[in-house]
């Protein structure tokens, strides 16, 4: 007789099959994609996408040209340029900053050399390099993905294991296609209950971040479950799936569903016809099983959430909009203590109030994390029909030239123009602060990005990691603002 | 790469945790097309004033970071970004070695890949580690990376974790490009069997 595990044998013992042991979506993507896996060895894993961009590509082009190696899968691989290239109208005439336009040239040297696809300024498909895979469809689930990028994390939305490398991997995956990897560990991510209005998938993910810390999530691939995520659009598993790497996590996924099929359905790189078809049949495979086992789960309870912002100077550092600020001499352990004293004084901020109503200097929307055009239409939502404080600069860069396109054509850049805001060429521009987009010393910005680190938006700078709704709610005031008092 | 066995080397405490790579090197310094030169602007914004000159209040500034090849880091050390710069930086300024209670996964890769190990020691080794570079100024430790010790100024030795790859790799002062190119066959077949996922031509 048969039963759920396989045969049951008259002497009473039962023989499980190795077959039907239920599997995580990691592991099933893991497992597809292992070349070779030697005893002593990490595995080599094959990548499908790489993502190439112009910083942290240079140093592994010249180790191929240094070897005598090729790009040996120019068809798996894209370029495209967003860090170091300027969010000004002249761009396309000229980048001022004498070294930048030298990387940014050297990009173009090396993808016309090594035949790798460049999406380069000017054209429709540049931007950041995670909001255009996604995009032209390149990212689709059950996929690697890699990219000289931590935020690379973002692509997992898809149901894809895609995580950050270093220059060397970059060099090793343009030479081999194959990357060296130790196995990590997995957690599901339970998101319980539903989310109240206001909070999104940008506070969700601060809030699990506040909750783990910034190291919380080392040695993990994250994977987001639960109500509140399979409500998420596909631009908010983005979101959502792009902060792994600030929980200190490897990787963060969401298994793939309708949602993912319909935003991937008709994109230019994704499967047409009969192949599309079948391709969504091996889709609907991925999903982790029941009963399949995770190393470790965390909870994290939505229903009482509020909209979140960051005060400190990691991104751990978040609470409730309308919380106090915690207070160094109620944390026991002296080193956690130590540096929550050190973040608010670099931040100038009081421990034990709350951030609301703190003045700002500067609004930046845009990023890998918040510059999609869901994005763009909530805080023009925010901010139609209203003025942006005379004592803040808000700016708006679209994360790509499709999303630029798409915002005009639906109107949204003379909203934001008419509140005063600037409508600028896509990139990452201050999320980075590395492209002439930047705070000065002291400054205050609520940023829709990922970083508030020392100077990540300019040296001395001072950032308030939030939505793009309460963005846009603290650019109107001149101040950090609750943004639920616009949302009705 | 040379290949590393065993070293001893001054230390430099820098009791700060969750050390992010924009601190070790900030973005505007990535605009480079080399690896080299990074050095001098190793914890830039910590290192130097406003006005260009060194912050005589920043360690590395100081008489004994002179030749000091071992840093000494508070918990979760390099978190955030991808940089390579970031182990290149700490190599460009002299370090060999960085001790920490836990490194952020891909800085930890990426130092091992460049020849700077990533040393991880439990909390009590961590203090008294810190305790005995406030005592003494000129604290040397030994590095051995074949028998995975750190020998402490008592005369304690302690284990570290490395993977065994990576050590093998060390050791011998070879890169890990090599290893994956032995494997060209295997990666053929597994491209024919598997066939193409997706296209970007
Ligand atoms: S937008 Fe910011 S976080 Fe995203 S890729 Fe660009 S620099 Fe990195």
């Amino acid at each position: 007789m048969l039963n759920e595990y396989g045969p049951r044998y008259a002497s009473g013992f039962e023989v499980k099959f190795a077959v039907s042991q239920p599997k995580t979506l990691f592991e099933k993507i893991w497992d597809d994609h292992v070349v070779v896996q030697e005893a002593g060895s990490p595995a080599v894993l094959y990548i499908d996408l790489h993502l190439v961009h112009e910083v942290t590509s240079p140093q592994a082009f010249q180790g191929l040209r240094d070897r005598g190696l090729r790009v040996r899968r120019p068809d798996h691989t894209q370029a495209t340029m967003d860090h170091s290239i300027p969010t000004t109208d002249n761009r396309l005439r000229i980048i001022e900053d004498p070294i930048a336009r030298k990387q940014v040239e050297q990009l173009r040297i090396n993808c016309q050399e090594f035949g790798v696809p460049l999406a380069d300024m000017g054209g429709l498909d540049q931007g950041i390099v995670h909001v255009i895979g996604p995009e032209l469809g390149l990212t689709q689930p059950g996929m690697t993905v890699v990219c000289g990028d931590s935020h690379t994390s973002t692509h997992g939305a898809f149901g894809a294991l895609a995580f950050g490398i270093g220059t060397t991997e970059v060099e090793h995956v343009l030479a081999t296609q194959c990357l060296l990897q130790n196995k990590p560990k997995t957690a599901e991510v339970r998101f319980v209950g539903k989310a109240p209005a206001g909070v999104g998938a940008k506070d969700l993910i601060l809030a699990l971040i506040a909750q783990i810390g910034v190291g919380g999530g080392t040695g993990y691939v994250l994977e987001y479950t639960g109500e509140a995520i399979s409500e998420l659009s596909m631009e908010g598993r983005m979101t959502l799936c792009n902060m792994s790497i600030e929980g200190g996590a490897r990787a963060g996924m969401i298994a793939p569903d309708d949602v993912t099929f319909e935003y991937l359905k008709g994109r230019p790189r994704a499967p047409q016809g009969a192949d599309w078809d079948a391709a969504v049949e091996r889709w609907r495979q991925l999903p982790s099983d029941p009963g399949a086992v995770y190393d470790k789960t965390i909870l994290v309870d939505v229903s009482k959430l509020e909209p979140m912002i960051t005060y400190g100077t990691n991104p751990g550092q978040g609470v409730g909009i309308s919380q106090p600020l915690p207070d160094p001499a109620h944390l026991a352990d002296s080193n956690q203590s130590a540096a929550l004293k050190k973040s608010l004084a670099y931040m100038a901020l009081e421990a034990g109030k709350p951030l609301l109503g703190q003045p700002i200097d500067v609004v930046f929307i845009g990023s890998c994390t918040n510059s999609r055009i869901s994005d763009l239409r909530d805080a023009a939502k925010v901010l139609q029909g209203r003025k942006v404080s005379d004592k803040v600069r808000l700016m708006v860069v679209p994360g790509s030239e499709k999303v630029k396109k798409q915002a005009e054509e639906e109107g949204l850049p003379e909203i934001f123009k008419a509140a005063g805001a600037e409508w600028r060429q896509a990139g990452c521009s201050m999320c980075i602060a590395m492209n002439g987009d930047q705070l000065t010393p002291g400054q205050y910005s609520v940023s829709t990005s990922n970083r508030n680190f020392e100077g990540r938006q300019g040296k001395g700078g001072r950032t308030f990691l939030a939505s793009p709704v309460t963005a846009a709610a603290s650019a109107i005031e001149g101040a950090v603002a609750d943004p639920r008092k616009y949302l009705s | 790469m040379e290949p590393i066995t065993r070293f001893q080397g001054k230390v430099v405490p820098l009791p700060v945790r969750d050390i992010d790579t924009d601190q070790i090197i900030p973005a505007r310094f990535l605009k480079t097309i080399d690896k080299d030169g990074l050095g001098k602007s190793l914890f830039c914004d910590w290192r130097y004033l406003s006005s260009g000159d060194p912050n005589p209040d920043f360690i590395l500034n100081q008489p004994r970071a002179e030749g000091s090849t071992i840093l000494l880091a508070g918990d979760n050390f390099g978190c955030g970004s991808s940089r390579e710069h970031a182990p290149w930086a700490l190599m460009g300024f002299g370090f060999r070695a960085v001790i920490s209670t836990s490194f952020a996964d891909i800085f930890k890769g990426n130092c091992l890949k460049n020849g700077l190990l990533p040393i991880v020691v439990d909390e009590a080794t961590s203090a008294e580690l810190f305790e005995a570079a406030k005592a003494d100024e000129n604290l040397q430790l030994t590095i051995d990376l074949e028998s995975q010790t750190l020998t402490l100024p008592s005369g304690r030795s302690v284990e570290f974790p490395i993977d065994a790859f990576s050590k093998k790799c060390l050791l011998a002062g070879v890169d890990q490009l090599g290893y994956i190119q032995n494997l060209m066959p295997s990666i053929e077949a597994y491209e024919a069997r598997v066939g193409d996922r997706v296209t970007t031509v």
